[in-house]
Formats: structure tokens, sequence, C-alpha cells
């Protein structure tokens, strides 16, 4: 087993700022793991602008403020980028194994960062009863079908869920032709940026419904059509303001979850509910010298938040490692 | 003539059928109408391999039960590469009144064979089945019960009796039998016709379609509906048995089930509906399988569900319909095939062979039967010495596509050799996509892999056969 200063799990925004930040603070070993071919991460798929506005103060799309980061990642050779690499375990002492093409390999961390980002909730999880046809996608992964493949999911879509890639997938589609018919949100206002109401419905005449929800997708091959009702302030359906909407696709998009399965698996405390790290400070963890940094932290609104706390972790984890020596 | 025996439906009946007759010299035709087998009322089975108990001693299931759970235990899972676990099962009591019930239970199971049960107290409940609540008083331990992958289980058995002769054709709808003009049967199916001499209608909810097509309207197939709900593996460990109430009339009631590849299940509700394609959950179901399992469990909390989905059982009256129908010589129905079905298959398809002898059919055994099948790779059921030794020998069993439940490409690519056409169908023999993400990272990766293997374009890939197209366009 190698012995290794610093591994970082997650090449997204959050990793590759945590590694540059342990860097600059003097940290001379990084394993930067990333289980994807490019580093990146979420935000190779988001083509859309509104990144950088705060850390670079400018306008750029998700790969554009990817991109950045990136080649500072890839200029320092101190930080050695393993690609298409998939942590399996962790264990308290810092142990870790990945699989990559060829290898399953094992390391010894003095310190780690978890910067694993957040998977989608499902219409499994709301739950959405009704049949199961192709169709139903969570938003995220219809904008990676749509952005980075080029396929095009369907023709008319309901979008369930009014968080931010519901918002700007809705626009997304409508840019492709695609006929969005209603985004439905069971709250009474948008979980959304204000910015993204705006931008992404108004603009494009999407109609938004705030307290309904989808009580039933029906269809056999593929979704059909969806049922909508109406619900009160305690969230309970308002009886006879139920209605159809036809539709051959449905997009969830109702909230993320941290992963933090490899966390789980060291022995550190989760809270149940959201998923998240139960700790004294940001980037923290239960277990010493182990720290989770953006998403797999908390859930951010901004990458800009993601990149200025992420550093910080980096910092924190350069401060565990070196003592006073820290840069 | 064509063939000598043409099963129709490749669900774990017909596919157990078809592996039995594949030790003889015979042609052997499978059909099924979906596009893959275990596509219809197998792939929503529970998995459950049951001991047999819960069954009335004089019952043609109870006993077909018994045996088909020895032959599992004994023969089937290390023959066909299958992932078996005997975690024995719990019928689990509120109050000391039912305890003569459970007497009841053991007394049948007993006459029927099953060994080794014994009602445990609740001392014993709290050493070795932790989480139970307070509710409840004492149980019937059934040792001989396990789990399977129920889909896994079909597909082995098709898998075998294909590489020992048997033909399978998918996307095969039978839609007219007609008698033979020399005797036998002519099967029209997917615009072909097909010739026999002996007809084994294994065809699930569509059995009593398939038998008046063949001229024996003799009954009817009711289905009745349960809706079952996957909980995350991070709950693996809340139950270390199946875990039963007492039986209702119409069902074993809702249980907790472990599984084979860990996720626990809950569920499932048994409601007699009309329509055959009723695949619905709904929320009244929802409501009934937590209250039910969280009785016996009370920590089960919605929240760790990651996956629903309902199936029907194939009921007719109240036990299996395996005969030669005499008003249709060479017609053998095998009907009616509900819980415990999926146990049952490996000694119903015996049973049907000697039906079949003893209406004419010359069973000679093959010299050469192969008796084996490799078990597949799957990355989560190896321990780390034997993933290490994989990857090296192949590296891309080291390129991981599904991260929820630790499939690789290679696994992906493997399953689509072994006729996975759809993305379910990859689901059912990998795993990926059945996950906590629920394919939400993985889906794009495995449509890619398919694309390759298939040599086809994205538009033409399904989720489960013609009609469930992924996408609707692709733009480059």
């Amino acid at each position: 087993m190698k012995n290794r200063e610093l591994v970082i799990v997650g090449g997204g925004p959050a990793g590759m700022a945590a590694a540059l930040a342990a860097r600059a603070a003097g940290v001379e070993d990084v394993l930067l793991l990333e289980r994807d071919q490019h580093l990146g991460g979420i935000l190779n798929q988001c083509i859309h602008p509104g990144f950088g506005l705060h850390h670079f103060k400018e306008e750029l799309t998700g790969p554009e403020y990817a991109d950045r980061f990136v080649r500072l990642v890839k200029e320092d050779h101190k930080i050695e980028v393993s690609l298409r690499s998939f942590a399996v375990k962790l264990t308290t002492d810092r142990e870790i194994s990945f699989l990559r093409p060829g290898a399953l390999e094992e390391v010894k961390a003095r310190a780690v960062i978890l910067a694993t980002g957040c998977r989608e909730r499902t219409r499994e999880m709301i739950p959405i009863p009704g049949s199961r046809p192709a169709g139903i996608y969570p938003a995220g992964l219809a904008q990676k079908m749509v952005n980075m493949e080029g396929w095009i999911p369907g023709k008319e879509a309901v979008i369930v869920g009014s968080g931010d890639i519901g918002l700007i997938m809705a626009r997304r589609m409508a840019l492709e032709g695609v006929s969005v018919k209603a985004v439905v949100e069971i709250q009474k206002t948008s979980r959304g940026l204000v910015r993204n109401v705006g931008q992404c419905l108004e603009d494009f005449g999407i109609p938004l419904y705030f307290q309904h929800r989808i009580s039933a997708i029906h269809g056999s091959g593929r979704v059909e059509k969806v049922d909508v009702v109406r619900v009160d302030d305690e969230c309970k359906d308002i009886p006879g303001s139920g209605f159809e909407i036809t539709c051959d696709t449905v997009l969830v998009s109702v909230g993320l979850i941290p992963e933090n399965e490899l966390l789980e698996m060291a022995g550190a405390e989760l809270d149940r509910r959201t998923n998240t790290p139960v700790a004294e400070g940001v980037n923290l963890t239960s277990l010493p010298g182990v720290f989770a940094c953006g998403n797999a932290c908390k859930v951010y609104d901004l990458a800009d938040s993601v990149t200025r706390d992420s550093e910080l972790a980096g910092k924190m984890a350069a401060q565990y490692l070196l003592g006073g020596r820290a840069a | 003539m064509g063939y000598d025996v043409i099963i129709v439906g490749a669900g774990i009946t017909g596919a157990a059928i078809a592996r039995e007759l594949s030790r003889y010299k015979l042609r052997t035709l499978v059909l099924e109408k979906e596009a893959e087998p275990a596509f219809g009322v197998s792939k929503s089975n529970s998995g459950i391999i049951h001991a047999g108990t819960q069954n009335p001693p004089t019952s043609l299931k109870g006993w077909l039960c018994v045996e088909g759970n020895r032959l599992m235990r004994e023969e089937i899972a290390s023959d066909l590469g299958l992932n078996f676990v005997q975690c024995g099962q719990l019928i689990v009591v509120f109050g000391p009144s039912d305890i003569p019930e459970l007497e009841k239970i053991k007394a049948e199971g007993e006459q029927l064979g099953v060994k080794g049960l014994e009602i445990v107290d609740r001392a014993w409940l709290d050493k070795n089945e932790p989480n139970l609540g307070p509710e409840v008083k004492a149980a019937l331990y059934v040792p001989s019960t396990g789990l399977i992958s129920p889909y896994r289980f079909v597909y082995a058995l098709i898998e075998n009796a294909v590489k020992n002769g048997a033909e399978l054709k998918t996307s095969r709808k039978v839609v007219a039998v007609r008698a033979g003009e020399q005797g036998g049967f002519e099967v029209v199916a997917g615009g072909e016709v097909f010739r026999s001499r002996f007809l084994v209608n294994a065809a699930g909810l569509y059995a009593d379609d398939i038998s008046a097509l063949a001229g024996a309207p003799t009954f009817k197939i009711i289905p009745r509906k349960g809706e079952e709900y996957l909980l995350d593996k991070a709950r693996e460990h809340i139950a270390n048995h199946v875990i039963f109430p007492l039986p209702s009339g119409s069902s074993k009631g809702i249980l907790i089930i472990k599984t084979s590849d860990g996720n626990p299940m809950i569920g499932p509700t048994a409601h007699d509906v009309q329509d055959k394609a009723d695949l619905s959950t709904t929320e009244e179901g929802l409501r009934e399988v937590l209250a039910g399992a969280r009785r016996m469990i009370p920590s089960i909390s919605k929240s760790d569900i990651i996956a629903y989905f309902c199936g029907l059982r194939p009921v007719s009256g109240k036990d299996f319909i395996i005969r030669h129908e005499d008003s249709c010589p060479g017609l053998v129905n095998v009907a009616g095939i509900q819980s415990p079905g999926l146990t049952s298959a490996p000694a119903i398809a015996v049973m049907v062979c000697d039906i079949l002898k003893k209406h004419g059919l010359e069973l000679e055994p093959k010299e050469e039967f192969h008796r084996l099948r490799p078990r597949p790779v799957h990355l989560f059921q190896v321990p780390p010495e034997e993933t290490r030794r994989l990857i090296e020998k192949n590296p891309a069993y080291g390129d991981i596509v599904c991260r929820c439940e630790l499939v690789s490409a290679q696994e992906v690519r493997d399953s689509i050799k072994r006729g996975a056409r759809t993305l379910d169908g990859v689901k059912f023999r990998t795993r990926a996509q059945a996950g906590r993400c629920h394919g939400g990272f993985c889906t794009t990766r495995i449509m890619k892999i398919m694309q390759e293997e298939l040599g086809v374009p994205a538009t033409a890939l399904t989720k489960r056969g013609p009609g469930s197209e992924l996408i609707k366009e692709e733009r480059k």
C-alpha cells in the first residue's frame, strides 16, 4: 500500500479548488481521483451561462468555469490526477481502495478530502404512484443526454419540481423544440434562483403551477400523461382540482442528496435526513484528517460558493498535515 | 414436423421446462411475446425460495414447493452459478392466541416434509432478529427458506437450455394455434408458423387465452396485484430472515424480504384486478405495505424506499393447474402458477416431462448434457482479491459504470453478449441502475455500450421493448 499526503476524491469544482488551495498552502503531494474520463464533474454538462460572477467577476458557462481550474490542476505536477478512478472503500485510518481500468489500487493517505458531490432525488423518493414507462428521467440525467450526447428525450415534457436544474432544463428543452407543458411545484414558491424563474420559464412562456403535485404517471411503453392535482397549505390534495396533461416525458427535479457513502463506510456520523456529515463546522467530518467539501458537505446554489468553501477545505487539510508549516 | 415441443412463455415456468427438456434428444422451441425472458410475471417476483410451509398438505403446490426447494439447495444453485442465500424465514405472531395457528402451520409443513421447523419465543427473537417490534410475541422458524434473484434464475435456466440446444424466440406473441394437418399444432407467432407435436402452455397471465386458442377454454386467470417497495442498501441488515405475518386467505401477507442483492424489500399487497396490464403502484398500496412492515419492524421508514414496482400473480383457483388437456391431445397446461411458483418451477418442469412422456413423448437422454453454467461475474459479490485478479485479467472490470451497485463496463458488455437487448434487461442481469440513484449517473453510459455492442442507433434503444424507446431524436 502506497503512502500519500492528501487524497481528494472527486475532480469537480470542489475537488479541483481544494487541490489547488492545498498546494498553495504547501502540501507537496496530492492525488486527485476522478471517476469520469475528464475533470470538471457536473459542470461539463452545464452549458448555460451564470457561472463565475462572484469568483471571476465575469459570466462563464459551466465548461468554461471548469476549464479555468482544469488548466491550473494540469500545470501542477505535484497534483497527480487519476481519471476513470472509482473509490470503493474508505477506512477510519484513511486507507482508500479505488478501481480503475486495469487495476485495484490501495493507498494510505495522511489526509482525505471528499468532494464527491450529489446525486439527484428521484421519482421513487417522492414517491409518485402510477406506472413505470420509459421517459421519466431525473432532470440532471436529461441534461446530460441533451448537452453531452445530443439526445432529445421526448417531444412533450412536464417537469416536476422547480429546482434550478428543473428550471434550466425547461429552457433547454424549449430551445431544442420540445413542448414544455408545465413545471409543477408542490410548494408556494420556487426552490430555484429567482433569476432562473424569469429567464427559464417566463421568457419562454412555460406555465409554472405552484401548490400542485403530480398524483400519477400513466403509460405502458412510454409516458402518455400525468395527473395533476392542486394542494392546500398542508400539501393535502384539494378535491375536484385534478386535471391531466398529456406528455411523453417527465423530468424530475426535486432536490439533491450529498453522496457520502464513502464517509459512512469509514464510520463517520451522517445526518440521516440530509445525508451530510455531522461535524463542528464547514468542511469537517467526525473523523480526524477526513474533510468533505462542495456539495458533499452541503448543497450549494452556486458553483462560485463551492469554489470559495472548497479552497478553505484545501487550506484546512494543509493545516492538518503541516501544522504551523502551512503557508 | 418442426419441433417436438413448443413452450409458450419464457418466464420462470417456461424456462425451467425448457431446461429440463434440453436433457433429452428433442427439438424444443420457446416462444416469448416480450423482448426478453422474465419480462412478464417473473420480473416482479419477490425472489423467495419458499420452504413449502403455508400450503395445504394435500395441495399440488405444497409438495412441488418442497421438492423445488430441495432441488435449489442440492443441485440447481451450484449447477447454474446462482447466488442462492439460505437465510431462513420467520412467521411472526402478535399475540399468544395466534400460537395455535403457528402450530397448525408447523404440523402441515411437517406433513409436506419441511424439515427443522421450530416455534421460537421472544428471547430467541431478541437474539436472532433484534429489530422486531414489541408487538411480536413468537414466531415459527423455517430454516430452509432462502433468496435468489428471480430474473437471474430465469436467465440462467434459459441460457443453459439454449446451450443444450433449445431454441428461444422473443418478441413472438402467439396469436393463433391450429391443429396440424398430420396431428400436433401449428402455432402462429410474430408472422411465422411453427409446428410441433406437443404444446406446453406456460403463458402466465395469458395462459387462459393460449389454452382457449388451442381449443381448451377450461380455466380463467384472474390477476392478483402485488405492490413491492425496495429499500436502500444501507438498510441491508434490517432483518436476518425473511419475515412473514400469519397468512391471510388470499396471500402470505405483507412481508419483510431480504433480497439476494442486499436491498430489503417490503410488500406485496394482494388485490384481485381485472386488467392484465395494470402494473401501477398506488398511494393506498404504499400505505398498506408500510403499515404491515412497520408492525413487524417499526424502524422502517418511508424515506428508506428507493424503488417500487408492481406485479400480477396469475391466479386460477387455489392450486396450480398442471395437466394434459384430454380435450386437446398434446396440450399441457401449466397455469395459475402464483406463489410459490418460482420455488416450484424446477419440480414443475420434472412433472411436465413426466406428463409429456405419459402422452407419448420419448425422453431419450443426450449423450452430453451441459449441466453446469459458469457463474457470471458480479463485482458486488466478489471479495477484493478476486476483483483484483479479474481486473488484471481484463482491465474493463475496473471501469465502473454503475457507482451505486458497483457494476463495471465489462459486466454490462457480458450481459448484452448473454442476451440483454433492453435497458431493463441490462438492469436485471447486472444491477446497473438498480441502486439508489436509479440510473441518474449510468444510464447514458449503458446506452452507449448497448449502441456499440448491438450496433444500433440510440433512438432504437428501449427500456423494455418496442414502444418504450428511451429517446425521441438524436442530434449531432
